[in-house]
């Protein structure tokens, strides 16, 4: 398959900015108020993070403009699914947070991508939400995180789009998203937290697939959620938290060999229940990875 | 005596030779039908020695050694196979006078004859059972011919019936059916001519078989009416020029609109059961890999399968995936592309890529395929070949099914295991390696499932299909896969008759190991053959498809090893399920003779191992008894240690006879498929004492049996463990309790107890004791497993549908019961008078048991029945000498038992010592276990009779 190829080859990145409203969802929801975030400092974790992607990774970088109204729309990840050259503009679960794919569905287009909407396959009345934090694309196979913002409804859309590829569902516990408790760290690893809840996701998704991953196990949720990625200098980059915000994990993502670690901290957005990969959505338009 | 049996003996030769020719004018077609063989020759045997006693044998007899003559001869080790035949024919004879019932009559005693004497370890199935007695009703002519037909239809149906080995012995056969035998068969036949020849003659039909290929071409042929599903297959395969076969098959659309696999081993009349020949060649087994395929013309029949598949939308692939497979195809269809050909579009759009097909994806197509200039139609093959074996659903067969909530779901079975599908997302998926036991019942379809690292307990999840059909043809299906894909070498030439006991249910072809190993053996040129592709088109225009792929197809056969390919049949058979396939006969005996009263489920086991193992493992792994288990898990601290240890002189596997009855059930129900299970198999058995095995397996079983269920201080508990009275009574308890479920059974088939459940899980595993060895190793082990199994499905309420399970085995389990009962009995007649018994039923073989009962050091008289703790089984293999070892461990009120109960068979050409041995096995066994004391010595001794009549 053209489009099937080991993953971590990205060429693109497209991020958001965080606007002046970061955090204030708490008035809309009620449910973040007592989470007090820093604006500037989560600005400064972006801004730390978007360089290292475009000049320690080398991706291109595209970056949307943050947009106030939607104080959620810095988390990019969620609100698109990109495999190979199609695009599945998802159907995010909260109401407010339809509005963010509008920029991204632009994105994409200029980007050549093959765009997915989501809503004209399933219609309004289908129910089907689906948020890009709850998927793990390993570059063989989608697992989709059945949470309280992606349903199985979502998933089968997800399956419609991308059908060369299995996609199997797998619970996750503790209310979190599928990304908080793992993420890829190789081509075939699979870095996963290892509070019991993740490990019980981890034990589906061995369960459920026909491939073998390698396994790190990092101690605290937070170091799971990492970002890698081949590079254009075919050099392996792995972005992860810093030792101040997982002290316990560092050790561990030594383990990978020659790797270039690049330590980004994300503690403002944590707080919001975001992680690394939230930020970005990773492209590739090159079809080289053969 | 001796002179008779030689001289029948060399008759017999001579009839078969004889028949071989008969056989040849018969069917025009050439196509060989064991069934046929076999009446054929045992009729023509029968006339020669009324007329010419004297005739000589001729020059190919080997050749014309009819193969269940030469499994005899395998299968029974003690005896020479020669003299079996002849015996078999005398004791026919001798029965004529007996038998006159009509023929349907003489067919069932003949069941029951086989049962009993246990000598063939073979099932057959029912259906083919019935369906051969109809010849012989037809074939009226003589009795005495007739009879002795009969008795050799038996064989030979066996050897047909289902499994493989009906195809070892039709490939031996095959070789000669050529045109040489027809020739020499000629000479013969009109020296031997037979009444019934003649009229079989005139009985031969021809069928118009239809078969589209993967080209969209009909090929059209005629066979026999009676023709196996090989035949047909086989014919494809030459038309085609492929030698890689076994990826294939030919699928026929029953009356239900369901698209079935013809089996090879079975008639096709039988299996499409409509006057519709339609077939169509398919690929049966994705590779998983396409590269190890070694011909190109394989691949492009892969990719042809495989453009349809994705195409109809079976195969699901993106818009990307869509355009670069139609580039592909386009490039091995019609070379690099032209700028200046006319209108590209044209002929593309009469291809179909996509099930949504339309402008942009052939625009993108064209576009691909540009980029593909200069790559050989076979390079584009096999570029899309690797494209396409991505896809997750390649080789994915699904089912429609509902869980056990009745949402929808669909199964799909693959090369790597079975997948669960809701809404084309995967929900779960069950390797192979995983998945204990496959098993259906009615519309009812089970996995049982081995625990995880962190589990405790099997699961059992049930699914249910629409009907009873889409139940087994899914159960089938999966049987095939797992056979194919999952299991390795071909066993040894002496498990491999053992194959031959297999139900109609396993797989008959090669698998994928030995298909590889096959085709790397392929030593031709390249074949070449025309891509038809725009012959497809040319079709779609004016609808009259030609065959395009024909070529030097006819010379693959003899020359280049095709005959590995008929071999290794024989020994995948062998390799799957031998040990399995007994279970599973008897499992189907059993239910047979139930239904006939009443309606009774029968179910079918079928073990297979997931490795091949050693020739002469030492350890045997069985699946199938319950008991054991649950106590093995409760670990007491021994204080006394009671021992007993049985020796065992030759002890033989009693499955035969349970097989010829369950070959019987067609209707089948449900069945049963054990992967993973590793089974030894010990050849040494002899057929006819397996009813004793059965009787001593159960005797175990019932012993446990009785301690388990008198866990609770009842009175006849501790009787069991140690004295032959004791077991006696639980043997008795056990009798009556199984005729109460029985009766129970006939009267509810589908309704199930708990015990019911043991009862038919024992009955297979006494049945693969017996057939796995003469040890009797195999039934602790088997206890062990089952045990284990089984306690923890009951517990295991947590998975999905536990208690369906359970019903299954209990339809199976009255049939089974009756079976083992009048089994039991005799053997502990036997056992208790200390008689050597001489079975009336059991013509050839003379079982003698004898029980040495040494005063039990312990007082067995404790009556309490205690806690089984420990089950354990070791099991030692030697060439003649077969040593299990079964220790039990049980706790009565605060003192610990263990019971050692070593069973030795030896086994060996006739002349053995066999009071040397046994003294010997005494020995050891003291030796081995000093610390305790031999209270009972029982000996079975089966001698062929054979062997008797030329010592007296």
């Amino acid at each position: 398959m053209a489009n099937i190829c080991p993953y971590g080859h990205f060429t693109h990145v497209v991020v958001r900015g965080i606007p002046e409203t970061f955090g204030k969802l708490a008035e809309d929801g009620g449910e973040n108020g007592e989470i007090s975030v820093e604006l500037a400092k989560a600005q400064r974790q972006f801004g730390c993070l978007t360089g290292a992607l475009r000049q320690k990774v080398g991706l291109q970088l595209i970056e949307i403009p943050p947009n106030p109204d939607l104080p959620e729309s810095w988390r990019i990840e969620d609100v698109a699914i990109i495999q190979g050259d199609t695009a599945l503009i998802t159907r995010p679960f909260r109401q407010q947070r339809r509005s963010e794919v509008e920029a991204v569905r632009r994105v994409m287009s200029e980007l050549n991508l093959k765009v997915v909407e989501m809503g004209s396959e399933e219609g309004g009345s289908g129910g089907a939400t689906l948020e890009g934090s709850d998927i793990l694309f390993t570059g063989r196979e989608f697992f989709v995180g059945i949470s309280s913002h992606t349903n199985h409804r979502g998933a089968e859309v997800l399956a419609d789009t991308f059908r060369d590829f299995a996609v199997s569902t797998v619970p996750v516990c503790g209310g979190a998203r599928l990304k908080n408790v793992c993420s890829m760290g190789g081509p075939d690893t699979i870095i996963i937290s290892k509070s019991d809840g993740a490990k019980k996701t981890l034990r589906m998704m061995e369960q459920l697939t026909d491939h073998h991953y390698e396994v790190l196990t990092v101690p605290e949720d937070s170091a799971a959620n990492c970002i890698y990625i081949r590079g254009p200098s075919k050099r392996d980059f792995l972005l992860h938290r810093p030792a101040e915000e997982c002290p316990d994990s560092v050790s561990a993502f030594q383990k990978l060999q020659d790797y270039t670690l690049l330590p980004s901290a994300c503690s403002e957005a944590s707080k919001l229940g975001a992680a690394l990969s939230s930020f970005c959505l990773l492209i590739n338009r090159k079809h080289t990875c053969f | 005596m001796t002179t008779e049996a030689g001289s029948e003996t060399e008759v017999k030769e001579k009839a078969e030779e004889s028949a071989a020719p008969a056989d040849q004018s018969e069917q025009a077609t050439e196509e060989a039908q064991e069934v046929t063989n076999g009446e054929d020759t045992t009729a023509g045997g029968e006339k020669e020695e009324k007329k010419e006693e004297k005739d000589k044998e001729g020059k190919g007899i080997a050749r014309f050694l009819p193969p269940w003559l030469k499994k005899q001869k395998s299968q029974s080790q003690t005896s020479p196979a020669k003299e079996d035949s002849p015996i078999q024919e005398t004791v026919a004879k001798a029965t004529e006078e007996e038998e006159g019932p009509a023929p349907e009559a003489n067919g069932h005693a003949e069941q029951v004859d086989e049962k009993e004497q246990a000598k063939e370890n073979e099932a057959e199935s029912h259906s083919n059972a019935s369906a051969e007695t109809e010849p012989a009703k037809e074939e009226k002519v003589e009795e005495t011919a007739e009879e002795s037909a009969e008795e050799t239809k038996q064989t030979a149906e066996e050897e047909g019936g289902e499994g493989e080995g009906g195809e070892e012995p039709k490939k031996e056969q095959g070789g000669e059916e050529g045109e040489d035998k027809g020739e020499e068969g000629q000479g013969h036949t009109s020296i031997f001519q037979s009444p019934l020849r003649l009229v079989r003659k005139a009985k031969m039909k021809l069928v118009v078989c239809r078969i589209s290929l993967l080209d969209g071409s009909d090929f059209t042929c005629e066979v026999e009416k009676r023709s196996k599903g090989q035949l047909l297959f086989v014919k494809v395969c030459e038309l085609l020029n492929l030698m890689e076969q076994d990826y294939f098959g030919l699928t026929y659309t029953n009356n239900h609109d369901q698209k079935c696999w013809l089996d090879h081993t079975k008639e096709i009349k039988r299996q499409i059961r409509s006057n519709n020949w339609q077939f169509a060649f398919s690929v049966k087994f994705y590779p998983p890999d396409p590269s190890i395929l070694t011909e190109d013309i394989t691949r492009y029949l892969l990719c042809l399968q495989l453009r349809e598949d994705v195409a109809s939308g079976r195969l699901p692939c993106s818009f990307v995936t869509h355009t670069l497979l139609g580039s592909y195809t386009l490039q091995a269809e019609f070379g690099d592309y032209e700028a200046d050909q006319p209108k590209p579009l044209d002929y593309i759009s009469q291809l179909t890529f996509a099930p949504n097909q339309n402008k942009e994806m052939e625009e993108k197509v064209l576009e691909l395929h540009k980029s593909h200039r200069g790559m050989t139609p076979a390079q584009a093959d096999v570029q899309f070949l690797e494209s396409a074996k991505k896809l997750s659903m390649y080789g994915v067969d699904l089912h429609h099914a509902k869980d056990s909530e009745g949402v929808d779901i669909m199964l799909g079975v693959c090369a790597n295991g079975l997948l669960v599908y809701k809404d084309k997302l995967r929900i779960n998926r069950f390797a192979w390696p995983k998945i204990l036991k496959i098993s259906y019942k009615r519309n009812n379809f089970y996995i049982k499932i081995r625990p995880g690292e962190t589990e405790q307990f099997e699961s059992t999840v049930g699914f249910k299909l629409q009907n009873h059909r889409s139940a087994k043809r899914l159960w089938k299906v999966c049987v095939e896969n797992h056979s194919f894909f999952r299991l390795n070498a071909p066993e040894p030439p002496a498990k491999a008759r053992f194959l031959t006991l297999g139900s109609k249910f396993r797989y008959s072809g090669r698998t994928q190991a030995q298909t590889r190993v096959a085709s790397s053996l392929i030593d031709r040129p390249a074949p070449c053959f025309e891509r038809t592709s725009s012959k497809r088109v040319s079709r779609s225009l004016d609808g009259a498809p030609m065959i395009s792929i024909t070529h030097a197809g006819r010379d693959l056969g003899g020359e280049n090893g095709r005959e590995p390919h008929l071999e290794l049949h024989s020994d995948s058979k062998a390799s799957v399920p031998q040990t399995e396939a007994a279970a599973a006969d008897n499992t189907h005996s059993d239910g047979k003779e139930p239904g006939k009263t009443t309606e009774v489920e029968i179910e079918e086991t079928v073990v297979i191992q997931e490795v091949s193992v050693a020739s002469k493992p030492g350890v045997v792994t069985v699946t199938d008894s319950p008991l054991a288990a649950p106590f093995a898990q409760q670990e007491v601290a021994e204080q006394e240690v009671k021992a007993e240890e049985e020796v065992k002189t030759p002890v033989e596997a009693k499955a035969a006879k349970q097989e010829s009855v369950s070959s019987g059930s067609e209707s089948e129900e449900e069945a049963e498929y054990h992967p993973n299970v590793s089974v030894s198999l010990s050849h040494t058995q002899i057929p006819e004492e397996r009813e004793e095995e059965e009787k001593e397996e159960e005797q175990d079983k019932k012993e446990e049996e009785n301690e388990e269920s008198l866990d609770a201080p009842s009175a006849p508990a501790g009787l069991g463990q140690s004295t032959e009275a004791a077991n006696t009574e639980g043997e008795e308890e056990e009798v009556e309790k199984k005729n109460e479920e029985e009766e129970e059974g006939e009267r509810e088939t589908e309704e199930s107890t708990e015990d019911s459940m043991v009862t038919p899980e024992e009955t297979p595993n006494g049945l693969d004791l017996a057939e796995e060895d003469t040890d009797g190793s195999v039934p602790p082990a088997a206890e062990e497993e089952e045990e284990e199994e089984e306690p923890k499905l009951n517990g295991e309420a947590s998975v999905v549908e536990a208690e369906p399970l359970p019903q299954v085995i209990c339809c199976s389990e009255p049939p089974v019961v009756q079976t083992e009962m009048v089994t039991i009995s005799d053997t502990f007649a036997a056992q208790k008078t200390e008689i050597a018994t001489k079975e009336v039923p059991i013509v050839h073989t003379e079982t003698k048991t004898i029980t040495y009962e040494a005063a039990q050091l312990d007082s067995n008289g404790d009556g309490e029945p205690g806690v089984l703790m420990t089950a354990q089984t070791i099991t030692s293999e030697s060439l003649c000498t077969t040593t299990t070892t079964h220790i039990t461990k049980t706790l009565k009120g605060g003192l610990s038992e263990t019971r050692i109960e070593k069973r030795i068979v030896i086994t060996g050409d006739c002349d053995i010592d066999h009071d040397e041995a046994l003294a010997q096995a005494i020995k050891e066994a003291k030796e081995q276990h000093p610390d305790m004391s031999v209270t009972r010595v029982v000996v079975h001794k089966e001698t062929e009779l054979e062997e008797e009549e030329e010592e007296e």
